[in-house]
C-alpha cells in the first residue's frame, strides 16, 4: 500500500503536464479565431477554449478517455469504429510474432552457446539486423509476402514484429545459459552428465530469470514492430492503420486514442509476462 | 596388497599454458593413497593442492607422468562415477528443494525413484538434515548448505570422496563443529577421503596422512603418517601427540617457502 502514493504522484504530474502542454498548444489557435473575430480573450476563456476543441492539436486527457470510451465501450466490437476491433488486430499478429520471435530467439541462443562456429558466424549478423530500421525493412517484407501470393496481412506483420522481438530474447538467453559458473558445470562433469543433462538439469533452469526479463522486452517489440508493419498503405486494420488514418485524414484525437490504446495493451503483455515470472519463479523456490 | 591402493600417482607434472608464459602448478608428484585413508593436502595458494584433486577428478589432464584411480586412468573412473566431489561453495541449485539437489546425480545416473528417494534419506541422516529435505537452499545457514553438498556428493555412494576445502568459507566454531561430523561420517562409512585445505589444526586433526606442498612448482615437500588414534575427541587437539604433528606440518610449510620471501 505503501507504493500507491508515489504512483499516484507520478499518474497525476503527467496529467498535469499534460494539461499544460494542452493549454500551451492549443492557445494557438484559440488567439487565431479571436483575432480574426476582433475579440479579446481573459485568460480563464483561453484555457476554458483549449480544453474542447474539436481538432486539438494536443487533446486533453478527458477529451481522449472520451474519445476512447465512445470508441470502446459504445461501439460493437465488430464495428470497423472500434478500437477493441483494432487492438483485437493488433494482439493478434503480436502474438504470432512473439511466439515466432521468442522461438527464433530461443534457438538461436541455444545453438550460440553450444558452438562457438555459430557464436562467431551468427552474432555479428543478429546486431547488424537490429541496426538496420524496421521502417525500411517492413514495406518491403509486406511486399514480398504479398508476391508470394499470401494476401492474409497477419502474416508479414508478424514476421516484422518477430524480426523485432526474437534480438532481446537471443541475447538475454545467451547470458542466461552461459550463467551457470564454472564450478556447476564441473559439478555436471563429475558425474559424467550429458550435454542434454547439462542442459535441462543445469543451463535452462539458471537462465529462468533471464528469459522472462527478456520476454517482457520482446512482447513490447513485438507490439511495435506489429504496428509498424500497420502502417505502410493498404492496412486499415489494426491500431497502426488506425494511427495512420488518424495522421493523414482523421482529427488528431484518434491518433491520440489509438497511442494510448497501444500503450495500455504493451503495459497489460508486459504486466501478463511478468505475472507468469512470478509464478514460475515463485514455484521453482527462487523468489527471494 | 595392491589392489589396497585407490589412488596412485607416479612423476605427475601438469604445465598450464597462459598467456604469461607456462606456469608449472604440478612437479614429479608421487604418491599413494590406500583403501579407506583420509588424506590431507596443505600448502600456501598456488602449491597445486586444489589442482591435484581436479586431476584425480579428470577435471584437469596431466602434461607428464601417470595417475591411476581404482587401477583405471581418472577419465575412466569418472565416468564409472568413482568419486564424488565437494566444491569449496556448496553450489547447490536456488531452485531445487535439499532433497531435490541431492537427488541431481542420482537423477543423471538414471536411479529409479524408489532407489532416488531411499539414498535421499540414507545420507541426509549421515549429514544431520532430517528433516530439511523440503526447504531451500537459501534457508539453510553456510554450515548447512556444506553438509546438504556432501550429502550430494554422498548420494551415488561413490567409494572416494574428494574435497576441495570444504569449510573454506565458514566460521570457525561452524567449522569445529562440522569437522567432527565428517570424522564420524568418515568412520561410518569407510571412504576413502582427499581434503585440500588451508588450516593446519583441521589437516592434523582430520587426516591419517597429511600431505604437505609447496609452490613454484606445486610439489610435494613432506608426507606425515598421523599417530593420532582412529577415535578423535575434539579436545585431543591439546595432546602433545597432536601438537607434535602440526609442529611438524609447520616446519614442512616453512621449508617450502625458505627461498621465497
Amino acid at each position: 500500500m505503501k507504493s500507491v502514493f508515489p504512483i499516484l504522484t507520478v499518474v497525476a504530474a503527467i496529467i498535469a503536464i499534460w494539461y499544460a502542454g494542452a493549454v500551451w498548444m492549443n492557445s494557438q489557435w484559440t488567439l487565431d479565431q479571436a483575432r480574426r473575430a476582433g475579440v479579446e480573450l481573459t485568460l480563464p476563456e483561453i484555457i476554458r477554449d483549449t480544453m474542447n476543441q474539436e481538432r486539438a492539436t494536443l487533446p486533453a486527457p478527458h477529451q481522449v478517455v472520451a474519445e476512447i470510451w465512445k470508441t470502446t465501450a459504445e461501439k460493437k466490437i465488430t464495428s470497423k469504429r472500434s478500437l477493441i476491433f483494432h487492438s483485437w488486430i493488433t494482439l493478434h499478429a503480436t502474438l504470432w510474432g512473439f511466439a515466432l520471435g521468442a522461438l527464433i530467439g530461443l534457438t538461436l541462443a541455444i545453438f550460440i552457446v553450444y558452438s562457438r562456429v555459430m557464436d562467431m558466424s551468427v552474432m555479428p549478423w543478429a546486431i547488424i539486423s537490429q541496426t538496420v530500421p524496421i521502417v525500411a525493412i517492413a514495406p518491403m517484407i509486406i511486399v514480398v509476402m504479398s508476391s508470394m501470393g499470401i494476401q492474409e496481412r497477419l502474416v508479414p506483420k508478424a514476421i516484422i514484429a518477430a524480426y523485432l522481438c526474437y534480438f532481446p530474447i537471443l541475447v538475454g538467453m545467451v547470458k542466461g545459459l552461459r550463467s551457470p559458473d564454472a564450478m556447476q558445470l564441473d559439478l555436471m562433469k563429475t558425474y559424467n552428465a550429458s550435454n542434454r543433462q547439462s542442459f535441462w538439469k543445469l543451463r535452462l533452469p539458471s537462465s529462468m530469470p533471464y528469459l522472462f526479463t527478456s520476454m517482457k522486452i520482446g512482447i513490447a517489440a513485438a507490439l511495435v514492430g506489429t504496428i509498424v508493419g500497420e502502417l505502410p498503405t493498404g492496412a486499415l486494420r489494426g491500431l497502426g492503420a488506425r494511427i495512420l488514418i488518424g495522421d493523414q485524414f482523421g482529427p488528431p484525437i484518434r491518433i491520440w486514442s489509438a497511442l494510448i490504446m497501444a500503450s495500455i495493451l504493451a503495459g497489460g503483455l508486459v504486466a501478463i509476462v511478468g505475472l507468469i515470472q512470478r509464478i514460475t519463479l515463485k514455484r521453482m523456490g527462487m523468489n527471494q | 596388497m595392491t589392489q589396497d591402493i585407490v589412488i596412485k600417482a607416479e612423476n605427475l607434472d601438469l604445465t598450464f599454458q597462459t598467456n604469461d608464459g607456462p606456469i608449472q602448478a604440478l612437479k614429479d608428484v608421487d604418491l599413494e593413497i590406500n583403501r579407506g585413508e583420509f588424506v590431507s593436502f596443505i600448502g600456501p595458494s598456488g602449491c597445486g593442492k586444489t589442482t591435484f584433486l581436479r586431476v584425480i577428478a579428470a577435471l584437469e589432464h596431466p602434461t607428464g607422468g601417470s595417475i591411476c584411480v581404482n587401477g583405471m586412468t581418472p577419465d575412466e573412473a569418472r565416468c564409472k562415477r568413482a568419486y564424488g566431489y565437494v566444491f569449496q561453495a556448496a553450489g547447490l541449485y536456488p531452485w531445487r528443494t535439499i532433497a531435490g539437489n541431492i537427488k541431481l546425480p542420482l537423477e543423471i545416473m538414471g536411479y529409479s525413484k524408489e532407489d532416488q528417494n531411499k539414498s535421499v534419506r540414507k545420507v541426509m541422516e549421515l549429514v544431520d538434515l532430517e528433516g530439511f529435505d523440503k526447504k531451500f537452499p537459501w534457508q539453510l545457514s553456510g554450515g548447512m548448505q556444506q553438509r546438504a553438498s556432501i550429502a550430494r556428493a554422498l548420494a551415488f555412494d561413490a567409494d572416494i570422496l574428494l574435497m576441495d576445502e570444504p569449510f573454506g568459507a565458514l566460521d570457525e566454531i561452524v567449522r569445529d563443529h562440522l569437522n567432527e561430523q565428517l570424522l564420524k561420517l568418515w568412520s561410518r562409512t569407510n571412504k576413502t577421503i582427499a581434503f585440500v585445505t588451508h588450516s593446519i589444526p583441521e589437516a592434523v586433526y582430520l587426516s591419517t596422512k597429511i600431505v604437505v606442498m609447496s609452490p613454484r612448482p606445486g610439489r610435494i615437500t613432506d608426507v606425515i603418517d598421523s599417530t593420532l588414534p582412529k577415535e578423535r575427541p575434539l579436545d585431543i587437539r591439546d595432546t602433545p601427540e597432536f601438537l607434535e604433528i602440526a609442529h611438524r606440518v609447520r616446519e614442512g610449510l616453512r621449508a617450502g617457502h625458505a627461498y621465497d620471501d
